[in-house]
Order: C-alpha cells, then sequence, then structure tokens
C-alpha cells in the first residue's frame, strides 16, 4: 500500500523540478557580477574545462551569463503569470458569476485580445510602457490571461449548475459558503495548473520581444539578448554562443511544463488510487 | 398549509411543452404517488415543486406563499434520482451532512450507513450507499415536504423496503408530505395514499 505509487513519483518529480528552478534563480542572481565582467586575455574560447559554455567576444563567461539570463527570465515569468493569472481570475469569474450582458461583454473582450497575434501584442504594449523591465512584464500579463479566463469562467459555470451547488443553496447555505465550500475546490486545481502553464509562454515571449529589440536593454545579461548578439557571430563558426543559452532556455520551459503536469495530477482527485 | 402547485406550465426548449396546465396538491401527512411514462415531466415536476425551476406559467405555493420567496433552509427537499452528481466530488460525507445542520446518529443507524463512510469521498461509495446519505440530508429538522425522484431505483429489493419502511416511519412521525415518483406501480400501491398518473 505505501509503495513508491504515481503519486508519491509525482511529488518527487514536483519538489525536484521546483529545486532545479530556484538552483538556477539563485545561481543567476550570485553571478550576475561575473557575467558583466570582461577580459580580452579569454575571447571568443570554445567550451573547455574552466569556461564549460566557453566565452564571447569580449572574454565573458557564457556559463554565468546564461544562468543569469535565465533567473531574469524567471523571475519575469513568475511576475507576469502572476498578474495575468489575477487577471484571468478576476475576469473569468465576473463573466461566469454576474452573466448577462457584463458576460457578453467580458467575452467579446477576451475573443477580441485572443485575436491579435501574441508576439504582436506584446511588442505594442511593451513599446507603449517604454520598453525595458516594466515593458515587458506589462506586455506579457496584458497578453496572456485569456485562454486561462475562458477556463476559469467555464468551470464556474458548470459547477453552479450541478445539482449538489443546488442543492446546497436549498439546505440555506449563504453564497459566500458554497464559493468557499463547492466553487473554490474545484477552480483551484485548474487555476494552479494554468498559472504554472503560463511561466513557459511568458519566458518565451519576453526572449522573443527582446530578441527583435523590443524588450529587455542590451546591456542586460537576458537570454533574448544574448541570442539576438551571438547572431552575428555564428556564421564565424562561433556555434557555443547561441546553441548552450538555447537549450538552457529550453531546458528551464520544459521544467515548468513538468511541474504544472505534476501539480495538476497531485491535485486531481480522480488520481488519489494511482 | 399544503404545497400546491397551479396551473402549471413549463418548457425547456421555445417549442415542444413539458408540462402544461398541470395542478398538483400535496397536503402533509399525504403521500402522493406519480407515475407515467419516460419524457413525461415527472422529474421535471419536482424540480418546480422544489424551487430548482421556474415554471413559465402557474405558481409554486407554499402554505399560501411563493416559494420562492422562502429563505434559508427550504422546507421541499427534493432527493435526486442520480445521488452521485447531488454530492459534491471534493467533500468528504462527513462534510456534505454538515451542510444539512448535522444529522442524527440514530438516522444514520436506520439507513444503515456505517460510521467508517462518512470519512470517505463520495468516488469511494456505491450509488445505493450515497443515496442514504442524500436521504439523511434530506431529512433534517425543518422540512416538509419530500420528493423523492426514483429514489430507490438503483437499490436492491431488501435495501428498498428497509428505506422505505424508515421514510414511512418518519413521515407518519414527522406528518411529512411525500411525492414518490416511480415506474413501479405496485410500489405506489402500497406506499401512497393517493396515485397521479402524467
Amino acid at each position: 500500500m505505501n509503495g513508491f505509487n504515481r503519486r508519491r513519483a509525482a511529488l518527487c518529480l514536483l519538489v525536484l523540478t521546483l529545486g532545479l528552478l530556484c538552483a538556477v534563480t539563485a545561481a543567476g542572481t550570485l553571478l550576475a557580477g561575473q557575467a558583466m565582467v570582461t577580459d580580452f586575455t579569454r575571447k571568443n574560447l570554445p567550451p573547455c574545462v574552466p569556461f564549460l559554455f566557453g566565452t564571447d567576444w569580449m572574454g565573458r563567461d557564457m556559463l554565468s551569463r546564461t544562468l543569469t539570463g535565465l533567473s531574469l527570465s524567471i523571475r519575469i515569468g513568475l511576475l507576469t503569470a502572476a498578474v495575468s493569472a489575477g487577471i484571468a481570475l478576476l475576469v473569468g469569474a465576473c463573466s461566469a458569476l454576474l452573466g448577462g450582458w457584463v458576460d457578453g461583454a467580458l467575452s467579446w473582450f477576451v475573443d477580441l485580445v485572443m485575436g491579435i497575434p501574441h508576439i504582436l501584442l506584446v511588442i505594442l504594449i511593451s513599446l507603449a510602457f517604454g520598453k525595458g523591465f516594466a515593458g515587458v512584464v506589462a506586455g506579457v500579463a496584458l497578453s496572456h490571461w485569456t485562454s486561462l479566463a475562458r477556463v476559469v469562467r467555464g468551470e464556474v459555470l458548470q459547477v453552479r449548475a450541478m445539482p449538489y451547488v443546488q442543492v446546497a443553496e436549498k439546505l440555506g447555505l449563504s453564497r459566500w459558503a458554497i464559493l468557499r465550500r463547492h466553487l473554490l475546490p474545484h477552480l483551484l486545481p485548474q487555476f494552479l495548473t494554468g498559472l504554472v502553464l503560463l511561466f513557459p509562454h511568458a519566458i518565451l515571449h519576453e526572449a522573443s520581444v527582446t530578441f527583435l529589440g523590443f524588450g529587455l536593454p542590451p546591456e542586460q545579461p537576458a537570454i533574448g539578448v544574448i541570442l539576438s548578439e551571438s547572431m552575428g557571430y555564428l556564421t564565424t563558426g562561433k556555434w557555443w554562443l547561441a546553441v548552450f543559452p538555447g537549450l538552457s532556455l529550453v531546458g528551464v520551459v520544459v521544467l515548468f511544463a513538468l511541474l504544472a503536469d505534476q501539480l495538476r495530477r497531485l491535485l486531481d482527485p480522480a488520481s488519489v488510487h494511482e | 398549509m399544503s404545497l400546491e402547485g397551479k396551473n402549471l406550465s413549463f418548457a425547456y426548449r421555445r417549442q415542444g411543452r413539458v408540462l402544461e396546465k398541470l395542478s398538483l396538491t400535496l397536503e402533509p401527512g399525504e403521500r402522493v404517488g406519480l407515475t407515467g411514462a419516460s419524457g413525461r415531466g415527472k422529474t421535471t415536476l419536482c424540480r418546480l415543486l422544489a424551487g430548482y425551476e421556474r415554471p413559465d406559467r402557474g405558481e409554486v405555493l407554499l402554505d399560501g406563499r411563493p416559494l420562492g420567496r422562502w429563505r434559508g433552509l427550504c422546507p421541499v427537499q427534493m432527493i435526486w434520482q442520480h445521488p452521485e452528481t447531488a454530492v459534491d466530488p471534493l467533500l468528504r460525507l462527513r462534510d456534505t451532512l454538515s451542510e444539512a445542520g448535522g444529522v442524527e446518529a440514530g438516522l444514520l443507524e436506520a439507513l444503515h450507513i456505517q460510521p467508517g463512510w462518512l470519512d470517505r469521498y463520495p468516488a469511494e461509495l456505491s450509488g445505493g450507499e450515497l443515496q442514504r446519505f442524500c436521504i439523511a440530508r434530506a431529512l433534517t429538522p425543518g422540512v416538509r415536504y419530500l420528493l423523492c425522484d426514483e429514489m430507490t431505483a438503483m437499490l436492491d429489493p431488501i435495501t428498498q423496503a428497509q428505506i422505505w419502511k424508515l421514510l414511512l416511519e418518519q413521515a407518519e412521525g414527522r406528518r411529512l408530505g411525500l411525492l414518490i415518483v416511480s415506474h413501479d406501480s405496485s410500489l405506489l400501491q402500497r406506499l401512497c395514499t393517493r396515485v397521479q398518473t402524467l
């Protein structure tokens, strides 16, 4: 009975991914100073023992630059995902609970935002907010809430129509009690999974707008900046400038997706016996 | 002092009326049977009388007052045909029962609810076991009319007999009005003071 079941495996994997992501963030923050150090005696080194990811044309250590970039990405991801999820919860819940013309208007607005290509919207909002950190966070946060808002709206509508909620109303429970006892517990797993799944999106879009030059300023060692700078050196055979930072970005995104998957498995009551 | 449905008309869509000018009165202590072919609106009538739906025309009165005006615990409770949808899958059954303001231990025993079941989730009990919880919940003090929609269709005959015996005792002791929906004419003959066909 108490063997190594799938639930326990999911929990281990969850802790492991969370630990890895924390380690990357901590390492990146600690190495932030080292990422800016230039030394022309060691420029353009391919990957070797002291510099695992090689060095660039100014002799900067690519490993510490990559880690610093990732930690910046993770922090931006956290912030934007939290803001996005907050907006999604508000819009989705209002839409479902108020109904009528409010629902119509909000659903129309969700469709409108969804209809504009993500990257275009992120660039426009980022420009409007003056680019930089604030621009990227605003751009990604204000464009990524739509699908989660739809999920929240659908879930609230569905649970509200369930017989057990109607029975609870007839038993004289207050609206607040029904919200707390019946709606929130059903909403939480969907919401948390949606929230964590927002991270990879946010991180990738942050890197893309920065790569395109509408995001973080060039002096910051962000993944998007590193990748866009490396473009000029790829043709001269300096492959390590793009390959390692690119792969690490993919790695972080996969870790977040894995995290969301394990979280969903742990919160889903149907998997209690797995 | 009765539960009255007056000239009830109801349609789920614009066309195809399920109920047309139907009237039904339920007095305290009375046991009315309701039968009819599938799709004739037996469940719909229960939903209207319990206040889950509003009739398109006509009204549901409790003691002469519209049922929709009652606040707090509704004195008319319905026992659903499918108990697995009528309990929250994320709540332990102890918490589900507590929504009815707690149920006395004697009633749980009479319904053959084992104490261990209270700490389980609905997915860990069978339909018949869940239905007993729904019945216990609906028998909370303050309830005066029970609408039983195919309540025992999923139970074996012995359990059916036990549950109806208990319910009849409760109805007698508390002067509950019962509306019993069933396809089983011999069951209705046994239980009801009168039978109405839809």
